[in-house]
């Protein structure tokens, strides 16, 4: 199994194999992604309202999702950068940086949804909640590898630092979402209490699973064209660089 | 050994020199100086703030530091000739991080109770502040070396220095500034000082590696 697994990604270092691989994959999973969404969205149209939060629990089926997406794209960078910096494998930059702004436009669209769900809720825009929070520092993090990427101009040595901080960025998420927990315990005033949920409804989180379902094809798909994006300017890089 | 003192005495001694330990405590006087303006000059609600806005005063004055903390030696050539030395790196940057600590943190532990003194904390308030402030401080040069490594090679990183440091203090900063409102209820909180001595030995194991690792790959 680990052989195999090992021959297979052998095999696609070669980034002119994986291109053939990626064009072939590309529009079956954008297909994938639009058809999952669009159904997603309207079975999560047609919820029952909830008997407290009335239309505005519809939030959740965008807010939820893409506060996954943020959680995997992180991993994914994660991931991707120990099988580069590590197994010194080629694509993983490419996939590393490429995963990188579709993780933080999910991480900007979690907390935006959450703030516009709160107004309603908890009757403010912003609260100090130990998820939204770590949330945040997370939005941070991905600014943070982004922008070493941006600032780093010669590449090998962008990559690798952005492969580092990956790294050490991965442990350190964790230890802030410990440590924002216990804050909020101490701090949280009893009147803006979250709202007691119960366990989910099937009517709820059938859709609520199938919109995860869609943000995850999404943001495959999404990768998976900046990967390729990424590989042609490359080769563009390198020709121009040649023809001078 | 001897080499890893020269470097730690070079590190203060240039940081001393350079007016650095000076911008970093008048830094710090100014932000408190500035606090009473921007809330009030009652003496109860200053009292209330006063630990956590030291810490947030305290960690302003050391992230604006931190550039200073490779960047010269990265620009001057002088990393790369540490590099080729029979200390490993990891030992030369332990060492540039104990002489930016003895140059800039101790100063400003120092000028901590004077500060304190201008927003109404009692002396009794101080030994549970500056000994939260002593165990939680290690982290902060530590995880801020770790930040300050990442964008020695990019020029005026100062910015990103900060951006990709922030996340690291958070961490710190809740359990820093937690035990330190705990003073003014005159309780030791020994719970979150075990955690901020964690965070410091934890950083004091993996930063010389990653901030080392960063270096050989900016140098290369």
């Amino acid at each position: 199994m680990l052989k195999a697994l090992e021959n297979i990604s052998a095999f696609y270092a070669n980034p002119t194999r994986f291109m053939k691989l990626a064009a072939r994959l590309h529009a079956p999973l954008w297909i994938l992604a639009s058809a999952l969404l669009a159904y997603g969205l309207f079975r999560a149209w047609h919820v029952p309202e909830d008997y407290q939060q009335g239309e505005t629990v519809k939030i959740m089926f965008v807010h939820v999702p893409a506060a996954w997406m943020a959680l995997f794209g992180y991993s994914f960078i994660f991931f991707a950068s120990v099988t580069a910096l590590i197994f010194r494998h080629p694509l993983g930059h490419v996939a590393a940086r490429a995963a990188a702004p579709v993780g933080a436009a999910f991480t900007l669209i979690a907390l935006v949804t959450g703030s516009l769900w709160g107004q309603p809720m908890w009757g403010t825009w912003w609260v100090w909640d130990a998820r939204l929070t770590s949330m945040l520092v997370l939005l941070f993090v991905y600014l943070g590898y982004i922008a070493i990427w941006q600032a780093i101009e010669e590449p090998t040595r962008a990559a690798r630092t952005a492969a580092l901080l990956a790294i050490v960025g991965f442990i350190n998420v964790p230890i802030v979402k410990f440590s924002v927990d216990w804050w909020n315990t101490l701090h949280q005033p009893a009147s803006v209490s979250r709202l007691a949920r119960p366990a989910l409804h099937a009517d709820f989180l059938y859709p609520l699973l199938i919109m995860g379902a869609a943000f995850l094809a999404l943001f495959l798909a999404l990768t998976l064209t900046r990967m390729q994006m990424e590989i042609l300017r490359q080769k563009l890089r390198v020709r121009r660089m040649s023809a001078n | 050994m001897s080499v890893f003192w020269a470097i730690c005495r070079q590190h203060m001694v240039l940081a001393w020199r350079g007016g650095h330990t000076t911008l970093a405590v008048a830094f710090l006087f100014i932000g408190v100086t500035l606090m009473p303006f921007g809330l009030g000059p009652e003496l109860a609600l200053l009292q209330a703030l006063a630990p956590g806005l030291l810490w947030v005063v305290l960690i302003m004055a050391l992230l604006t530091s931190l550039d200073r903390l490779f960047q010269a030696d990265y620009e001057d050539g002088s990393l790369d000739q540490m590099m080729l030395m029979p200390l490993p790196l990891e030992l030369v940057v332990l060492g540039k991080l104990l002489g930016h600590y003895m140059a800039l943190v101790l100063p400003l532990l120092l000028a901590v109770p004077l500060a304190g003194l201008l927003l109404n904390l009692a002396p009794a308030h101080l030994p549970m502040l500056l000994l939260a402030m002593l165990a939680g401080s290690p982290a902060l040069v530590l995880l801020g070396g770790i930040g300050a490594s990442l964008a020695v090679s990019v020029r005026r990183g100062g910015l990103l220095t900060v951006l990709l440091s922030l996340p690291f203090y958070v961490p710190v900063m809740i359990f820093g500034a937690g035990a330190s409102q705990q003073a003014l209820a005159g309780e030791i909180d020994e719970t979150r000082l075990a955690i901020l001595a964690l965070l410091s030995l934890a950083s004091l194991l993996a930063a010389p590696v990653a901030i080392a690792a960063a270096l050989r790959n900016a140098v290369r």
